[in-house]
C-alpha cells in the first residue's frame, strides 16, 4: 500500500518530515491513539486540533520519543525513528508548562541542548546570541526563569528549542497559558517565525481559532483517531463529520433523508422542507443523514415570503449584539437555528418575534455522516 | 495591636521583642549559654578532684592535637578522624540506599505511599539498644544471616560478622536511614518531572537527565538529609561499641569518658569544641557547593 502511494508523482515531490503509520497507544483501558496514520510535509505548519483527551498530546509525545507507542511506525525525515531514544531524535519540543530549568539563567537554559551535544563553547555563545536576538530577548539573558513573565518564558522556551536547529519543532499548546491579547500577538509572530526559518512545526492545540490562523494543514482528532485532515479552509468549509462540523466553529444541523436528483445535485429532505445541495465532495459514497450549514452562510429575508427555493420560515427568538456581527437565535418548528449577520447598519435589522425567511444557499450546505 | 500599621521606633522594638523575644530567650538559655560555657571551660585548667580551676591554658587543645605531657601521641587525632570518617561513611551509605528508595516511594500510588513511609519510620520507633542487640544476634557465628553472608563470600567462614566494620556500618545505616529518606522523599515528591523530559528532549542521556534536571531539584532535601545523618552519626558511640566490640574509641565515648571517669572537663570540652568546629567547616563547604545548585521557587 505504501509502495502504491509513492508512485503518485505529487506525493513524491514533497519530502516528508514526519510519517506515522497505524500508531497505537493505550493507557490501561483508555485508548489514546487507535491506529493513527499521518504524513507531515517538510516545512509546513501542521496542527493537531481536538478536545482534551483526544490523543493529540500523546501523538506529539510519541513523535518526540517521550512516550513509546504500543504499535505502529514513526519515521522522521524518512528514517525509522521507532528505536531512537528521545535524546537522539532530531526534534525539539516546546512544552506547555515551558519546563525551563529554574536553576539556570536564560542563556544557560538556551545553551543546554548545545552543551549536551558537546559543541564548542565559542559556537554555543554565538548561537545563543543569535537566537536571543531572533526572539528579541537579548536583555533577559542573565535572568532566572522565576524573574520572567509568561510571555517571556514562552519566548525562552522557543529559543531553547530553536537554537538546536531541529528538523521538526513540536509545540504542545504553546500559547495556552497566555492571556488573549498576548496570544493573538504571538500567533502572528509564531507563524512568521515558522515562515522565516522554514522548520517543520507540529503544534498541538485545543483552540480552533489558533489552529485556523496559524496552520498550513490541520488534523482534527477525536477519541484517538484523526477525523479529518486538510487546510483550514477545507476543514471549516467542508467538514466531513458531525464532530468536525461542531468542534470547529458553530454549525446548524438538520436531520435529513438524502437522495441524488437527475441534474447531479443532491436533494436533502428535512422536517423544514427539501433543500438541494450542490457542492458535494467528489465521492458521496456514504450519503449522510445530516445536512449542515454555518450560521453566517444563512441569509435572512424579512417577512414570510413563500416559494423561495432552499428556504424555510422561522421566528426570531432573540439576538446578541457582538460589535462586528449580530447573532440571532431563531426557532423553526422544534428546531433552534443560529444565524450570524454582519452589522452593516447601525441598528438591528430584525426584532424578536418577527417572522423571517431563512435562505440556505445550495453551495454552502454540507452533507454529514450520522 | 494592629500589626500592619506603620510603627514608631519604640513600637518597632516592642513588636520585635514580642515576636522574636521568646525564641531568642530559648536559644540564649539552651544553645548559646551552654556552648559558651563549653568553649570557656575548654581553655581552663583541670581541677585536682574534677571541676575546673580558673587558669587560662591551651593545654587541652595541645593534647587533642597529639602533643601531650608524654610526647607525641596520635590517639586523639585518630579518634577524631575515625569519628568523622564513620559519620561520613554512614551518611554516604544512607544516601546510596535512600536515593533509589525515595524515588521508588514517590512513584508508588497514593495507597501504598503511606504504608511505605510507615515501614521506613518503624525502626525509628524501636529502642536503639534493642535494635543493636538484634544485629548482634543476626551477626553471630551460627545465625542464618551470617551463614548466608559467608556463602556469598563475605567474611571468614566459621567466624561471626561482629564485632567488625561491616556490623558497625549496618547498624549505623539501619539507625539513620529514616533521617535521609524522609527529606529526600519530600523533595522527590514535589519534583517537576517535565524538566526531565525537557532535558531528554534537548539531548541529555539518562545520567545527564539525572545530573542536570533531577539532582538540582532534590539538592535541598539531599543537603538536609546529609546534615541530619552526618552530625549525629559523628557523635554516635553506642553502635560502634556494641557492634564494633568496644575496642575502638569514638568521639562520643571519649568525651563521655572525660566528663565521667577521667573527670577532665577542660579536655572533654576541647574535644567537643573541635568536633563542632570541624563539622561546621564541613557544612560550610557543603553549602557553598550546594548554592550553585540552588533551586528558585
Amino acid at each position: 500500500m505504501q509502495g502504491e502511494r509513492h508512485l503518485e508523482p505529487q506525493e513524491c515531490s514533497v519530502p516528508l518530515a514526519v510519517e506515522v503509520v497505524s500508531l497505537l497507544r493505550q493507557f490501561g483501558s483508555v485508548v489514546a491513539l487507535s491506529g493513527v496514520s499521518l504524513e507531515i510535509r517538510k516545512g509546513e505548519f501542521f496542527s493537531l486540533l481536538g478536545p482534551s483527551g483526544c490523543g493529540k498530546t500523546t501523538l506529539l509525545r510519541v513523535i518526540a520519543g517521550l512516550d513509546l507507542p504500543d504499535g505502529g511506525l514513526i519515521k522522521i525525515s524518512g528514517r525509522d525513528a521507532s528505536e531512537i531514544p528521545a535524546h537522539r531524535r532530531p526534534v525539539n519540543t516546546v512544552f506547555q508548562s515551558y519546563a525551563l530549568f529554574p536553576h539556570l539563567t536564560v542563556s544557560d537554559n538556551i545553551a543546554f541542548g548545545l552543551r549536551m551535544k558537546k559543541i564548542a563553547a565559542a559556537e554555543i555563545a554565538d548561537r545563543v546570541q543569535r537566537v536571543l536576538a531572533l526572539m528579541q530577548i537579548t536583555e533577559l539573558a542573565t535572568r532566572k526563569p522565576a524573574q520572567l513573565s509568561g510571555g517571556q518564558k514562552q519566548r525562552v522556551a522557543l529559543a531553547r528549542a530553536l537554537v538546536n536547529e531541529p528538523e521538526v519543532l513540536l509545540l504542545d499548546e504553546p500559547l495556552g497559558a497566555l492571556d488573549l491579547q498576548l496570544r493573538r500577538q504571538l500567533q502572528v509572530e509564531l507563524h512568521q517565525l515558522q515562515r522565516k526559518l522554514g522548520i517543520t512545526f507540529i503544534m498541538v492545540t485545543h483552540d480552533q481559532e489558533e489552529a485556523l490562523v496559524m496552520s498550513d494543514r490541520i488534523a482534527v482528532m477525536n477519541a484517538g483517531k484523526i477525523e479529518q485532515l486538510g487546510s483550514a479552509r477545507e476543514i471549516y468549509e467542508r467538514p466531513r463529520t458531525r464532530f468536525v462540523a461542531q468542534f470547529i466553529g458553530q454549525c446548524n444541523l438538520f436531520k435529513a433523508d438524502v437522495r441524488p436528483t437527475n441534474n447531479g445535485d443532491i436533494l436533502a429532505r428535512t422536517e423544514l422542507g427539501e433543500f438541494s445541495v450542490s457542492n458535494v465532495s467528489k465521492d458521496p459514497t456514504r450519503p449522510g443523514s445530516f445536512v449542515a450549514i454555518r450560521p453566517e452562510k444563512i441569509q435572512l429575508l424579512g417577512g414570510a415570503t413563500c416559494g423561495v427555493k432552499n428556504s424555510f420560515t422561522a421566528h426570531i427568538e432573540g439576538f446578541t449584539y457582538c460589535g462586528a456581527e449580530t447573532r440571532y437565535r431563531l426557532l423553526a418548528g422544534q428546531q433552534t437555528v443560529n444565524v450570524v449577520v454582519m452589522n452593516r447598519e447601525a441598528s438591528a435589522v430584525f426584532q424578536p418575534g418577527e417572522t423571517v425567511q431563512c435562505l440556505l444557499p445550495a453551495e454552502h450546505l454540507i452533507l454529514l455522516d450520522a | 495591636m494592629y500589626l500592619g500599621q506603620p510603627l514608631t521606633r519604640a513600637g518597632r522594638w516592642t513588636r520585635a521583642g514580642i515576636t522574636s523575644g521568646p525564641a531568642a530567650l530559648w536559644l540564649g538559655i539552651f544553645l548559646v549559654l551552654p556552648l559558651a560555657a563549653i568553649l570557656a571551660i575548654s581553655f581552663l585548667t583541670r581541677g585536682e578532684y574534677g571541676g575546673v580551676e580558673l587558669r587560662f591554658t591551651f593545654d587541652s587543645y595541645k593534647r587533642l592535637a597529639g602533643f601531650g605531657e608524654l610526647g607525641f601521641d596520635s590517639l586523639y587525632p585518630v579518634v577524631l578522624g575515625r569519628s568523622l570518617a564513620l559519620g561520613m561513611a554512614t551518611a554516604v551509605l544512607c544516601l546510596a540506599a535512600a536515593l533509589p528508595l525515595a524515588f521508588f516511594i514517590a512513584r508508588l500510588s497514593e495507597r501504598y505511599k503511606g504504608a511505605a513511609l510507615t515501614l521506613v519510620v518503624i525502626p525509628f520507633w524501636t529502642n536503639l539498644l534493642i535494635r543493636t542487640y538484634a544485629w548482634q544476634i543476626l551477626f553471630s557465628p551460627n545465625s542464618w544471616l551470617t551463614i548466608a553472608a559467608h556463602s556469598l563470600g563475605i567474611g571468614t567462614a566459621g567466624e561471626a560478622l561482629y564485632p567488625g566494620m561491616l556490623a558497625v556500618l549496618t547498624g549505623m545505616v539501619c539507625d539513620f536511614l529514616p533521617f535521609m529518606v524522609l527529606p529526600l522523599y519530600a523533595s522527590v515528591e514535589k519534583m517537576d518531572w517535565t524538566l526531565a523530559e525537557a532535558a531528554a528532549d534537548l539531548g541529555a542521556d539518562r545520567w545527564r537527565v539525572f545530573r542536570h534536571a533531577l539532582l538540582p531539584q532534590i539538592w535541598p532535601g539531599l543537603g538536609a538529609g546529609f546534615i541530619l545523618v552526618f552530625l549525629p552519626a559523628t557523635g554516635q558511640f553506642v553502635i560502634p561499641d556494641l557492634l564494633g566490640g568496644a575496642k575502638t574509641a569514638m568521639l562520643g565515648n571519649v568525651i563521655q569518658q572525660q566528663f565521667a571517669s577521667s573527670r577532665d572537663w577542660p579536655f572533654g570540652s576541647a574535644i567537643a569544641a573541635v568536633a563542632l568546629l570541624l563539622v561546621l567547616v564541613g557544612l560550610a563547604i557543603f553549602q557553598r557547593k550546594g548554592s550553585k545548585h540552588e533551586v528558585l521557587p
